[in-house]
Order: structure tokens, then sequence, then C-alpha cells
């Protein structure tokens, strides 16, 4: 009877190498975290910069605005997720190891999520003070981009680890992900739409959180599949 | 469920007895690398690949160690009475071209990873790592993040894995690039022992190796022209 429980603990032993090593490399080059908020931020100063005086224009495509920049952040900065791993030779270590690749994955993208989408989540009460949102709606604001972040994560992470390969595959890594993203981009800015103008938020809540699930559960198939055949070229 | 090839108590190997490769041949871009390659390895022996450079080595080397199944012919793993097309994952070291070390952590924190991965039923306190590291010479770089190291150094991190290792299949791509002749003296042995304990060692290098369990491959010998389509 103890070997189960063994081979859980184990199983945990090994998420939390992946997870708190990638957190470590991570931390140790800032530029992995500080480049994904300071575009987002950037990006946005310049649309209020653009929509100048117009208040009353900004506000009502903040919505959008505010998606649209999260999710060339997320893009943006999913290229380093297995590349770095790639390049050194860990991600055969990871290939190879008797270990489940797919918790593995998980933990990489976790990792990465940390250090990609979260620091968008908690700049949301800066961001929508730059678009003049009110603050009434900052936690639907930072639920819908927490969900919305995490979507991004693992759905782009199959365009990455299809891509790691190549010597640049930023740009087919962009055409990868981006009919995959459409969805997340309509219910994401949707529902932000809806808690601003004060409409029911269920729909657009339940299908952000489906499609969460969904990618959590299913996403590390492809990406396990895309990381053997990368390492295979 | 805890892998049946590992004896936790006895520190003992088991499992993988042999390995049979049957006229392994390899294609990559239009070229034939290698055709016809056979071995026969049982416990306790070694096979030394050797070749040019671009014959194919590493390549046999991934093909063996199920990263690659780009190639025709067949590979079966000998546990005791049984043969399998695959090695089981906890019985295999492979140590590659690329050695897997991460320039942003230190000796002891890539070891430590490495340790969790792949030795998941030996829970290894930082002693027994720090020891490894030790005893592989880098005593005063435990903690001095790998890009401070030089290439020999770096090289040894990942060479430490072989004195922990409870993998019964090495499979060693040019260990010894990089080292001095202490370094290579010592992984030699390493690689003795290994095989007295009933380890089976697969290796290329460009240098001779003092080993007379190690059978000598020369892919030269299996190469044929290319291949007219």
């Amino acid at each position: 009877m103890l070997a189960p429980e063994k081979e859980q603990f184990s199983s945990y032993r090994v998420f939390t190498a992946i997870f708190i090593r990638d957190l470590t490399v991570y931390f140790r080059y800032r530029g992995s975290w500080i480049n994904p908020l300071f575009f987002i931020l950037v990006v946005i100063t310049l649309f209020s910069l653009g929509f100048g005086a117009d208040s009353q224009a900004l506000r009502v495509y903040s919505p959008s605005i505010i998606w649209v920049t999260a999710l060339l952040a997320v893009l943006l900065s999913l290229d380093s997720l297995f590349k770095t791993d790639f390049d050194d030779g860990s991600l055969e270590q990871l290939i190879l190891s008797s270990q489940s690749l797919y918790l593995s994955v998980l933990a990489k993208i976790l990792a990465h999520w940390f250090v990609s989408g979260l620091p968008i989540v908690l700049a949301t009460p800066l961001i929508s003070l730059m678009l003049g949102v009110s603050f009434e709606v900052l936690p639907e604001m930072a639920l819908g981009l927490l969900l919305g972040t995490g979507i991004l994560s693992f759905i782009g992470a199959i365009g990455a680890s299809l891509t790691v390969s190549l010597a640049s595959g930023g740009l087919l890594l962009s055409l990868l992900s981006m009919p995959l993203y459409v969805p997340v981009m309509i219910f994401g800015a949707h529902y932000l739409q809806d808690a601003i103008a004060g409409w029911p938020l269920m729909p657009s809540l339940s299908m952000l959180i489906g499609l969460l699930l969904a990618a959590l559960v299913l996403s590390p198939l492809a990406i396990m599949a895309g990381l053997k055949l990368s390492v295979e070229a | 469920m805890l892998s049946s090839s590992i004896d936790p108590i006895n520190n003992q190997l088991s499992a993988v007895t042999g390995l049979e490769l049957n006229n392994i041949s390899c294609e990559k871009a239009y070229r034939q690398l290698f055709s016809g390659v056979s071995a026969s390895l049982s416990s306790g022996q070694g096979l030394h690949v050797a070749g040019s450079n671009g014959s194919g080595k590493t390549t046999l080397l991934k093909i063996i160690a199920g990263l690659s199944s780009d190639y025709h012919g067949s590979i079966s793993w000998r546990c005791g009475d049984d043969t399998h097309p695959f090695i089981d994952k906890s019985d295999l070291l492979y140590l590659g071209h690329l050695t897997g070390v991460k320039s942003l952590l230190s000796p002891l924190e890539n070891l430590t990873w490495w340790a969790s991965l792949c030795l998941p039923a030996y829970p290894l306190g930082s002693e027994e790592i720090s020891h490894a590291l030790q005893q592989i010479g880098l005593s005063s770089e435990l903690d001095t993040p790998c890009h401070f190291l030089s290439a020999g150094q770096q090289r040894r991190v990942a060479l430490a894995r072989l004195l922990l290792s409870q993998q019964r299949v090495w499979i060693l791509d040019e260990p010894f690039t990089a080292l001095d002749h202490s370094g290579i003296g010592q992984i030699e042995d390493c690689i003795k022992r290994h095989q007295s304990a009933g380890g089976i060692v697969i290796m290329t290098s460009h240098q001779a190796v003092n080993n007379s369990e190690l059978f000598h491959l020369d892919l030269a010998d299996y190469q044929q022209g290319p291949v007219s389509c």
C-alpha cells in the first residue's frame, strides 16, 4: 500500500521541482517578467495619448484595447517558454524522464504564467486609471484578465512547442496562435463590456471558465506531441 | 507501482539485461547516414560508436535512446526473459551533446533539479548532491552560477550525474569534450565501475577509450553512397 503514495509524492516533487526551477531562472533573468508588463503599459499609454482629449471614446474602446494589448503581451513572451530548455538540452532530459511529461508541461506553463500573465492582472488598477475605466469594475476586469491570460498561455504554448526548434519562429508562432486566440479575445472583451454596461455577466464568464478548463486539460497533450516532434527534428 | 526496475532497498540495478540492434538504417536529407547497423550487448558490456563528423553518431544514440523514431530496423531491450521495443525511462541516463545544464543556475541547483526529475525513487539530500559535485572537482563552485564556469567545468556539472546515477543504461554523447586528462580518467573509471556493476554503456568519442568491455563500432563501415531518388 505504500507504493502508490510514494508515486504520488514523486509526481508532486517533480512538479514543484520544475516550477521552482523555472521561477528561479525567470527571476534571475529579469527581462522575462518586466518585458510583458512594460509592453502593456507602453501600448496603453500610447493609446491614451492617441485618443487625446476624447476621453469618452477611450472609455468605449477600452475593453478591446486592454484585451488586444494583453493578448499581444502574452504572445510576445511565449517565444521564450521552451526556447532556453531546447537550447541547453533540458528539454531532452524532460522528455526522457520517467516522470509524466504532462505534469512537467503544466508546471512550466504555470511558472511562465506567474511571470507573464500575473503581472498584467496585478497591473489592472494602473491600466484602468490610464484608460479612465471606472474603479467599480476593477474586480471584474482583474478576474477576466486572470482567466484570459491563463487561456492565452496554454493555447500559445502549443504554438511555442511547435516552433521551438526554429531559429526565428516568432512570426509563425503568432500565425499559429492567432486563430485560436479569437474566441478568447471575443469573450474576454465582451465580459468587460458587459461589466462596464452593468449587464448580466454569467454568459461570457462561464465561457471564459469553460475555455480555461478545456485549455488546461487538453493543451498539454498537444504540447507534449509538439515538443517530441521538435526534439526529434 | 514504484518503478519496477529499481530496487531502492538494496540499491541494486535490475531489469534491463541486454540490448539488440537489428539492421538499423537511417536516412537524412536524402543521404543514407548508415545502414545495417546490428549489435548485441548484455550486462556489463558497452558500445563505443566511432566515425567521422557527420557520420550519424549522435543520430544513432538518439535512436537508441528513443528520442528519434526516424529509422528502419528494430531495437529490443532484454529485461530478464522479456524483450521490449522501448526502454523503461527510469533505467536510462542520456547525456546528449547538449548537457541540460542551465547557465543561470548553480551546479548544486542544476544537479538537484536533475535528481528530482530522473531519480524520483531516491529523494536525495543536498549532501549527497554536493558530495558528487566535490568528487568531480567542483567543490569551490557549488553555488556559482554556471555561466561563470568554464566549458570543462560545465561539462563536469553534467557528468556529476554519473556519480549519482541509478539507471542501468548510460547513453553518453561525447562525454570527454572539453575535459582535461584527469577528468577523462575519472569518467573512464566511472564507466568501468558502472559496467562491473552490470550496467550497459553506449557512448561516442573521438579518442581511443581504454576499456576491454567496450565494443568498437565504426559507422564508416556502414556507410553507403547517396540514395538515388
